[in-house]
């Protein structure tokens, strides 16, 4: 075992107690400890809705759990969203995997679904949607894909920092599609964007959302493959650990780096396609809705394991659905629901750090 | 075993899922009328809260009971819309409301989903087009409020120029627009005549923010009117960002939507603003009675769809209060119209003929005459309006289609 920080810890807080790193903890512990973690956020945000409202808590609980799977409608609802999430969240996790930070998923989603966008404009009508959709497809692709290229580009050319970097192709993105959803929008200068007819995904077994959730699932399957057994793979995870010591091992790290960004790029390109042509069938700058940032959430939480994903973006969508249902019900203002899924999402967050570490508490003669 | 034991925690919550909606999933058939409302923000926005309130005091005028009425705030303009929509009919609602322009896509996606849910929608354009039974469009009138509130604004200029403050040659005024679209430019437009109607030497800069809701922006753009030395300003953007640049200049403010009294109390003058609690009333009534509702519905003074607020004397001139009753009579009347072609031009001349695009569509055709009789007909051969003439004496500093 290993102990770290145990002067600082002490000395500031005057607490005779050291923390220290736990070994793998074996996984029920681990669950147990994550299921009395939402257990107090559910007791704390309890605590806040008595103080703040006159609501009882178990009710609003349950109206959360309405909201989110209330209806089929809603159960589908929540399905789709929880689909698009993780495939942003499965998009960014190779290159979070390297070290390196894609905060970029934002713009490399609107620019895959502004490629879709103009194709079902341009070619809508002309050529039809058996050959619309796959074109669709390998447009969002190859933009996304260039999207996420550029910054990696200047990061292996240049060293620049890809943080800033990723984050401002996410505001030219944003201007570009603002600018076309102006140009084209339906009244004539209305900023409303024009329905997109053409090229919409098929609805399979009467489910309209079918489709979107089908092909995420695929993907997933394929980025745990392609992270766990492929070579790609493990020198993505060698990268991430040590870029020295992969180019002792021989990895070219450029080639890696240029490599990873353009499948998360691509994989965010796609989950741009399956908003404008699954979902919305419209574009506009908002269209990925964040879930660029909030991805980033989902694959940490999961610790970057796609499976694990399925559940964090699950939780995450629950929660987001849950919390609207609260504001519509009782009439509370939508800042009333976002501090509900503050806490739990503290709580969640916060009992990774005594997964990872336990604090021990000292004897009298304390040792340092 | 850790994957098999997420796996499987997944598969549970699929199917416990499954089985909630399964149980959920019959449709109500209780004949307890409800009505669902879908707000593009919330009350923090002047544009939502005008909205809220009406709703609040049209429902609550009917005699319904809280349950009866649902509310679903901060709804985007996209699928989101839709699938709002389809919750409420869901739920069991007779009218599903939304509140916002860019809401009417979805809304018609829905109407065609559920036909025997009424739909209604506030400031769009198809409903005389698509022709879809249960579909509905509304406005008001708002244009002859802006009219009015114009007044206001030259009666302030007129003070400006008595007091020796600004002589008549600079008397000019400011205004923030959202979007080049034919609802701002008709707003701004007959807030600009009715200011000319009294300060004929009246001239308007208008900037434009390309965005509906966005207080930095609206702010921003307040503040370059000020320093092109506009002496008045006046808005058509839903956040308090221009009136509050102005109480920060100590330039009086002509508002929309509502009073911005509390937070402007040395600057505001007057607020013309959209009452929608008559609409509300008159579709929940139809809807209760088994009526018909119009395809299109526009209404103004008379029943009570648009309104002025309290003028505030602080800052108003000397006699705003009798010019505006005047001119709200002759208007009731019809003695005086907005939009009359004597008192506008465009490149000069005086218009007896305009093709507008009254009739949605992509290409943005121009297919109606609107001119005759000597005005332009604003909001009758549709409830949104679409006068988007570019007219003498008002210079857009920029544009955003």
């Amino acid at each position: 075992m290993k102990k770290i920080n145990n002067f600082c810890w002490s000395a500031l807080f005057k607490v005779k107690s050291h923390i220290i790193k736990r070994d793998e903890l074996i996984w029920w512990k681990a669950w147990g400890i994550r299921v009395i973690a939402v257990f107090l956020a559910l007791i704390v945000c309890g605590i806040v809705t008595v103080s703040l409202t006159d609501l009882n808590p178990v009710e609003m609980y349950i109206t959360m759990i309405e909201g989110a799977i209330g209806t089929s409608r809603l159960a589908w609802n929540l399905f789709q969203n929880t689909a698009i999430l993780l495939c942003v969240a499965l998009a960014v996790t190779p290159a979070f995997k390297m070290k390196f930070w894609n905060i970029g998923g934002e713009g490399q989603i609107l620019i895959g679904g502004f490629t879709t966008a103009i194709c079902m404009i341009f070619l809508g009508g002309v050529i039809p949607d058996g050959l619309l959709i796959p074109i669709m497809f390998l447009a969002s692709i190859i933009s996304g894909a260039i999207w996420g290229l550029i910054p990696a580009i200047f990061k292996t050319r240049f060293n620049s920092n890809e943080t800033l970097f990723t984050l401002m192709m996410n505001y030219v993105a944003v201007q570009i599609v603002a600018y076309y959803t102006l140009e084209w929008s339906v009244p004539k200068g209305s900023g409303t964007p024009r329905p997109l007819e053409f090229g919409q995904l098929p609805v399979l077994f009467g489910q309209k959302y079918l489709i979107n959730i089908l092909i995420v699932a695929v993907i997933t399957v394929i980025v745990y493959i392609y992270l766990k057994y492929s070579k790609q793979g493990y020198e993505i995870s060698v990268v991430g650990e040590s870029e020295k010591t992969a180019r002792y091992i021989g990895i070219n790290v450029g080639k890696v780096v240029l490599r990873t960004m353009a499948i998360s790029g691509a994989l965010c390109g796609v989950a741009g396609f399956l908003l404008v042509a699954g979902t919305d069938h419209s574009l506009k700058s908002d269209t990925s809705g964040g879930r660029g940032f909030t991805a980033i959430m989902v694959s940490w939480l999961a610790k970057f394991d796609p499976i694990f994903m399925i559940l964090t973006s699950l939780l995450i969508v629950f929660l987001q659905k849950g919390a609207s249902k609260i504001s519509e019900v009782y009439r509370l203002n939508s800042s009333f629901s976002d501090i509900i899924t503050g806490i739990i999402i503290f709580f969640i967050i916060g009992c990774e750090f005594f997964i990872n570490y336990k604090i021990k508490f000292n004897k009298k003669e304390a040792n340092v | 075993m850790k994957k098999i034991f997420s796996l499987l925690l997944v598969v549970v919550m699929l199917v416990a899922s499954l089985g909630v909606l399964t149980a959920c999933d019959d449709k109500q058939t209780t004949a307890d009328f409800k009505i669902g409302f879908i707000f593009l923000h919330d009350e923090n926005s002047t544009y939502d809260k005008n909205f809220l309130e009406a709703a609040e005091s049209a429902t609550a005028e009917l005699g319904l009971k809280p349950e009866q009425v649902i509310f679903k705030t901060n709804v985007p303009e996209g699928n989101e819309c839709y699938e709002a929509a389809a919750d409420l009919a869901d739920q069991g609602c007779n009218i599903v409301f939304a509140n916002s322009f860019g809401h009417e896509p979805y809304m018609l996606k829905a109407a065609k989903e559920f036909p025997e849910v009424e739909f209604c929608h506030a400031t769009g354009t198809t409903a005389h087009t698509e022709k879809v039974a249960n579909f509905h469009n509304a406005f008001a009138s708002i244009y002859e409020g802006r009219y009015l509130a114009g007044i206001a604004a030259g009666m302030k200029l007129n003070e400006m120029i008595e007091s020796g403050k600004i002589t008549a040659d600079k008397a000019k005024m400011g205004y923030v627009g959202a979007f080049t679209y034919a609802e701002v430019v008709s707003g701004y437009t007959s807030f600009y005549l009715g200011a000319k109607s009294v300060c004929p030497s009246v001239t308007m800069e208008v900037q434009f923010t390309g965005s509906w809701y966005d207080e930095a922006l609206e702010k921003e753009a307040a503040t370059k009117l000020l320093s092109n030395n506009c002496v008045l300003i006046s808005q058509h953007a839903d956040s308090m960002g221009a009136p509050t640049a102005c109480e920060n200049a100590g330039v009086p403010n002509v508002s929309y939507n509502g009073s911005t009294l509390s937070a402007c109390p040395n600057t505001f003058i007057v607020s013309s603003r959209i009452d929608w609690s008559p609409y509300f009333k008159y579709i929940i009534n139809a809807a209760l009675n088994d009526e018909e509702i119009a395809a299109d519905w526009c209404e103004g003074f008379e029943v009570g769809s648009v309104k002025l607020t309290d003028i505030n004397e602080n800052v108003a001139a000397k006699g705003t209060k009798e010019a505006i009753e005047a001119a709200k009579a002759k208007l009731i009347s019809g003695e005086l119209k907005v939009f009359d072609t004597d008192t506008f031009t465009v490149d000069g001349k005086k218009l007896d003929s305009y093709i507008a695009d009254v009739d949605t569509d992509a290409a943005y055709e121009k297919d109606t005459e609107v001119i005759s009789d000597g005005y332009f007909h604003e909001s009758e051969k549709r409830s949104a309006p679409y006068f988007d003439l570019n007219i003498d004496g008002i210079t857009l500093l920029n544009s955003a289609f």
